[in-house]
């Protein structure tokens, strides 16, 4: 099964290779990983998406919470969260399909942000699973490129605030 | 504001910090990226630099030193060769959880990155293998670097911390304060185990029927060795050790099961699948201690006493896991026992078992056996001896049959299995044991990977035993080759390659023996253990194919263990 696990580490040099060199180190699998700033100047947020069993989700946290580095691991796939995933994708198109892909950027709610001759990049933003859906609809078109970003995550409302409490002093 | 303080240099700062951490020792070699700091070492007198031979042996001595004493082993190398050389004495420390401070010089923080001379990235090196690494870009940042390095080596979970030191760092200056406090927030272990769960730990094992303590190095490195001796003999409880564990209580104690696991004892195995509570006490469920998992121990209620969670449903997955210190979480669940468990049945169990299949090293055959040598030091030193292993058959040996009596007196590399770490880590420890003999014994094949260090202990006139159990072969890869792989010898007989060991050592300045006949063993244990102004060394040519048992086969359940030789006809 997948989990989305959200951690705060320290935003320091060195930190995001050892949550790194940890997942290689004992050969856990990731799907995706995002790091970047939090509302503290001084702390990260990574997101990482990872499957395994029971088992071995407790060891990830626990690995996890063992860097010294790592302020707090959640794993969000056991409480009520907010997950988004922004993918900019360049599509052919030919004088005929303009028309059709501009329709599915605009049932996915995408942004056009680049467009030439034969191919036009958007940009879409939702779960991850929207994002693999608009993948498939554009695939008979021909994607050129693409870049997604990786999951990023957060907790809903009031579990927040809560949890807060404990690292910021 | 305080008056503005003096600037210190970065090397200045680096000995005030030491001196706050009351660093007796530094295990070193110099070079180029460290020179500032042995300019500065050249006037200290509030600590002693040993001069190493070797940056690896630099770091077993601080290791051994550490785990003779509990204190934190320091050392110092330089950049590139110098860091990389101190990478398997950092992992073994590592694996067997020692606290080790190892100071790295780099080079200048403007040419990282550039493939400058003697530049190595130890610090992405490391990073596998360290609790944590620092690398100190601001002089400023250096004072609280060290403080921080000297606290999560030794908090917790012990382990090695590497602090990397650019040159520049180290000759450019800043005021110099020295935090009184540490605070990590990602860091804070825990210590205390919670009273609910201690509570029904003591309620399970006062019920219990058949009991059994499983005790690791977390007992050493904790000095719980007391609370544990009291403990189990007042609920007289029985006791198996790993070799990590080992000294937590006497090996030939009423309480004693000795050694389990792959090399253990024939009856702490059984006790181990045959106990309705198994109760670990800092021991982390290594595989050659389970065997094959799914066997392990499977109807016994398990209770898990660590201070790193993550040691907890690792392997064997518990049935009540209790977080904190062991040492204090022991004389809590001394205090919370109601009733005594009612264990006599289960000592007449445990004593069939140690009938049915007791330590056999076949004594009085012709040629010299290893086990009879180990025998016969264990009773030479009353099992006082600090006594430091290198890896191998000898080493599972000593194990077995040398009486381990107190803690932090085996030290032995358990994790990584490093051959090379006797002698080094025998002549760190020497540094800090003065009262009682240190004994360092390796295979003949181990003893030539850190032999260099020989000269140290001469150099420091340390009085360490320094033993060779020889049979000229690599014995235990020998024992493997024989059992398991078809009895193809590959590049393990040394019989050609062995150097002459006594001209060796001589060569060395030390006063040295050899012995190959069991009647002149006692003799020259005597007279060597009669010199104790300066290192001494003994070579024991023993029997060349002996091989220990008995022996769980690797993946195998710890149940089915091989009592002797499959192949008699090879037996000596
Ligand atoms: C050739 C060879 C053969 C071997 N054969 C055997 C064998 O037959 N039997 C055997 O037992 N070993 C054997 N070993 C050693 C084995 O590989 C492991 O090193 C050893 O079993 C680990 O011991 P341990 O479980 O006590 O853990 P250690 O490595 O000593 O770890 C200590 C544990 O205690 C915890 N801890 C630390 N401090 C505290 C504290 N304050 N409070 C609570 N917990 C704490 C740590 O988190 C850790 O989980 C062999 C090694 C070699 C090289
Ligand atoms: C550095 C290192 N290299 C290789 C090994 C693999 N190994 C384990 S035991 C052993 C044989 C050791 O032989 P020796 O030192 O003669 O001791 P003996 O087993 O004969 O007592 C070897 C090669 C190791 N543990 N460490």
């Amino acid at each position: 099964m997948k989990h989305t696990i959200s951690l705060l580490v320290e935003n320091r040099f060195g930190a995001f290779d050892r949550v790194a060199t940890m997942f290689s180190g004992k050969g856990f699998n990731i799907s995706s990983i995002s790091i970047g700033e939090t509302e503290i100047n001084e702390i990260s947020r990574m997101t990482i998406v990872v499957s395994g069993e029971d088992q071995v989700m407790e060891q990830i946290e626990k690995q996890l919470n063992r860097l010294i580095d790592t302020i707090k691991v959640v794993d969000l796939t056991k409480t009520e969260r907010c997950e988004r995933e922004l993918a900019l994708i360049t599509v052919n198109y030919k004088p005929g399909t303009l028309e059709e892909v501009k329709n599915v950027c605009d049932i996915f709610r995408g942004t056009i942000v680049d467009i030439c001759n034969k191919s036009l990049t958007m940009e879409v933003t939702g779960p991850p699973a929207k994002i693999d859906a608009i993948v498939n609809v554009l695939m008979p078109y021909g994607i050129k490129e693409m870049a997604r970003s990786g999951t990023v995550a957060i907790r809903r409302g009031e579990q927040v605030k809560q949890a807060k409490k404990e690292y910021v002093q | 504001m305080s008056p503005a303080k003096k600037k210190l240099s970065g090397a200045d700062i680096f000995f005030e910090c030491l001196k706050r951490e009351n660093v007796e020792y530094i295990f070193g070699y110099p070079g180029g990226a460290t020179l500032k700091i042995y300019e500065k070492l050249f006037e200290i007198d509030f600590l002693t630099h040993i001069l190493a031979k070797h940056e690896q042996g630099a770091t077993h001595m601080a290791e051994g030193y550490a785990r003779a004493t509990g204190k934190v082993g320091v050392v110092l190398a330089t950049s590139g060769p110098g860091a990389t050389n101190t990478v398997t004495g950092i992992a073994n420390a590592y694996m067997d959880s020692s606290p080790l401070v190892v100071f790295t010089g780099q080079v200048p923080a403007n040419l990282i990155g550039n493939d400058a001379f003697q530049e190595a990235d130890i610090v992405g090196i490391t990073r596998p293998i360290t609790k944590h690494n620092f690398l100190v870009r601001e002089v400023c940042e250096l004072a609280v670097t060290i403080r921080k390095a000297f606290y999560l080596a030794q908090t917790g979970r012990p382990g090695p911390v590497v602090v990397d030191l650019p040159k520049n760092m180290i000759a450019s200056e800043c005021e110099f304060e020295y935090p009184e406090k540490v605070d990590i927030r990602g860091y804070k272990p825990t210590v205390d185990g919670h009273p609910n769960q201690i509570k029904k730990a003591a309620d399970i094992i006062s019920k219990a029927k058949r009991p059994l303590l499983y005790v690791g190095g977390g007992v050493i490195m904790s000095n719980a060795a007391e609370e544990l001796r009291a403990f189990a003999s007042r609920n007289n409880l029985p006791v198996t050790m790993t070799l990590q564990g080992l000294g937590s209580i006497p090996t030939n104690g009423k309480q004693s099961l000795g050694m389990l696991g792959m090399h253990g004892m024939y009856w702490a195995n059984q006790a181990v699948n045959n106990c309705d509570v198994l109760v670990a006490l800092g021991a982390r469920f290594d595989d050659r201690v389970t065997g094959k998992l799914d066997t392990f121990a499977t109807n016994a209620y398990k209770i898990h006493v660590d201070i790193d969670p993550s040691s907890i449903d690792k392997n064997v997955v518990v049935d009540l896991p209790i977080v904190g210190s062991v040492k204090n979480i022991i004389a809590d669940l001394d205090k919370a026992m109601k009733d005594k468990p009612d264990t006599d049945a289960w000592w007449k169990q445990i004593e069939v078992w140690k009938a049915e299949c007791p330590l056999n090293y076949a004594n009085g055959s012709e040629t010299l056996r290893a086990g009879y040598v180990i025998e016969r030091i264990s009773e030479k030193t009353n099992g006082h001896a600090v006594i430091v292993p290198d890896v191998g058959q000898h080493q599972m040996w000593i194990a077995q049959l040398y009486n381990v009596v107190h803690p932090r007196s085996h030290i032995s590399s358990g994790g990584l299995g490093t051959m090379g770490f006797s002698v080094p880590a025998a002549i760190g420890a020497a540094f800090a044991i003065k009262d009682r003999p240190i004994v360092s014994i390796s295979g003949d094949g181990g003893f030539q990977m850190n032999i260099q260090e020989l000269s140290t202990a001469v150099a420091h006139k340390l009085p360490v035993k320094f033993i060779v159990i020889n049979n000229a072969f690599l014995g235990m890869v020998r024992q493997w080759q024989e059992l398991f792989h078809a009895e193809k010898y590959s590049f393990t007989d040394l019989s050609a390659l062995n150097p002459n060991f006594v001209k060796v050592a001589e060569a060395f300045g030390l006063p040295s023996f050899s012995v190959d006949k069991a009647e002149n063993v006692d003799k020259v244990l005597d007279e060597a253990f009669a010199i104790n102004d300066k290192p001494v060394f003994i070579e024991f040519k023993v029997s060349r194919e002996d091989m220990v048992f008995p022996m769980v086969p690797a993946g195998a359940s710890i149940s089915d263990m091989m009592i002797e030789r499959l192949n008699p006809k090879r037996m000596v």
